[in-house]
């Protein structure tokens, strides 16, 4: 089966991201298709390779780049959202003219779109969040 | 793209306190170019998104609502209100502002987008789907 994953909230707040991990894990290890993970509200928060947890806890965000490139998967990242948050790759850097950029390996930014045509190209749309 | 799906955009959450409403208005509007068969439904809290009258001014942050009038315009014009989440904060449609589309296979007659439905209706309403996002 084919899925695609919304994350709705940010990685150490809320459980959703770490719930997402576990399911799309499972997903790939039971033989089935991620189409994209796509990163909204604070879940854009996934996103940035400046988090830097305690060594004694698991690094989210270190988990989601690792995932990606093993399985070679589409992370994405909502624009829109990632703009108000300060989550920023080298595209939006010069764009927006800002000093640097967080974007974290593996992650790509971009629109709106991409969760819409992830639920059309998808046979399931699952959900992570309040 | 050849496939239409229906899409239901599930609303559940105040319009203010968190950013979900806003974000969720956005998807919606960015999902209409993409010419899917459309729902929004309001449950919850969620119905104070439709509520008329709202004034953000002294919260300091923007009033999002006028948005929800152009949602005729981009033919998302299937909004369910859930009836028993109207009655338990006390409001009728009549607290709601006034949503309206023209429909282009009647003459461009204008009707109302807004349905009030019981929580039963929605069940099956939302059985239908295909694809539901829920904000």
């Amino acid at each position: 089966m084919k899925f695609a994953i919304q994350v709705n909230e940010g990685p150490y707040n809320h459980e959703a991201s770490v719930s997402a991990l576990n399911f799309v894990r499972a997903a790939v290890d039971a033989g089935h298709e991620i189409f994209r993970v796509f990163f909204y509200h604070d879940g854009v928060n996934n996103g940035t390779r400046y988090t830097t947890p305690p060594q004694d806890d698991i690094n989210i965000v270190k988990a989601w780049s690792e995932l990606a490139e093993k399985h070679n998967m589409d992370l994405v990242v909502c624009v829109a959202a990632a703009q108000r948050r300060g989550i920023v790759d080298e595209g939006e850097q010069e764009r927006n003219g800002k000093d640097g950029n967080n974007i974290a390996p593996g992650f790509r930014i971009s629109g709106l779109g991409q969760l819409v045509e992830a639920g059309i190209q998808s046979d399931r749309l699952v959900v992570f969040g309040d | 793209m050849s496939d239409i799906k229906k899409f239901m955009y599930v609303n559940r959450t105040a319009p203010y306190g968190t950013i979900y409403a806003w974000e969720s208005l956005e998807v919606v509007l960015i999902g209409a170019a993409f010419e899917q068969d459309v729902s929004v439904a309001f449950v919850d809290d969620g119905v104070f998104q439709l509520a008329k009258g709202q004034n953000t001014t002294e919260l300091g942050i923007k009033n999002f609502s006028p948005t929800y009038a152009a949602l005729g315009d981009y033919d998302v014009n299937k909004i369910y209100v859930e009836k028993e989440s109207l009655e338990a904060r006390g409001l009728t449609i009549d607290d709601l502002m006034d949503l309206k589309y023209e429909d282009e296979d009647d003459d461009w007659a204008e009707k109302d987008s807004i349905h009030v439905v019981t929580a039963a209706e929605l069940a099956d309403i939302l059985e239908q789907q295909e694809v539901v996002f829920s904000f």
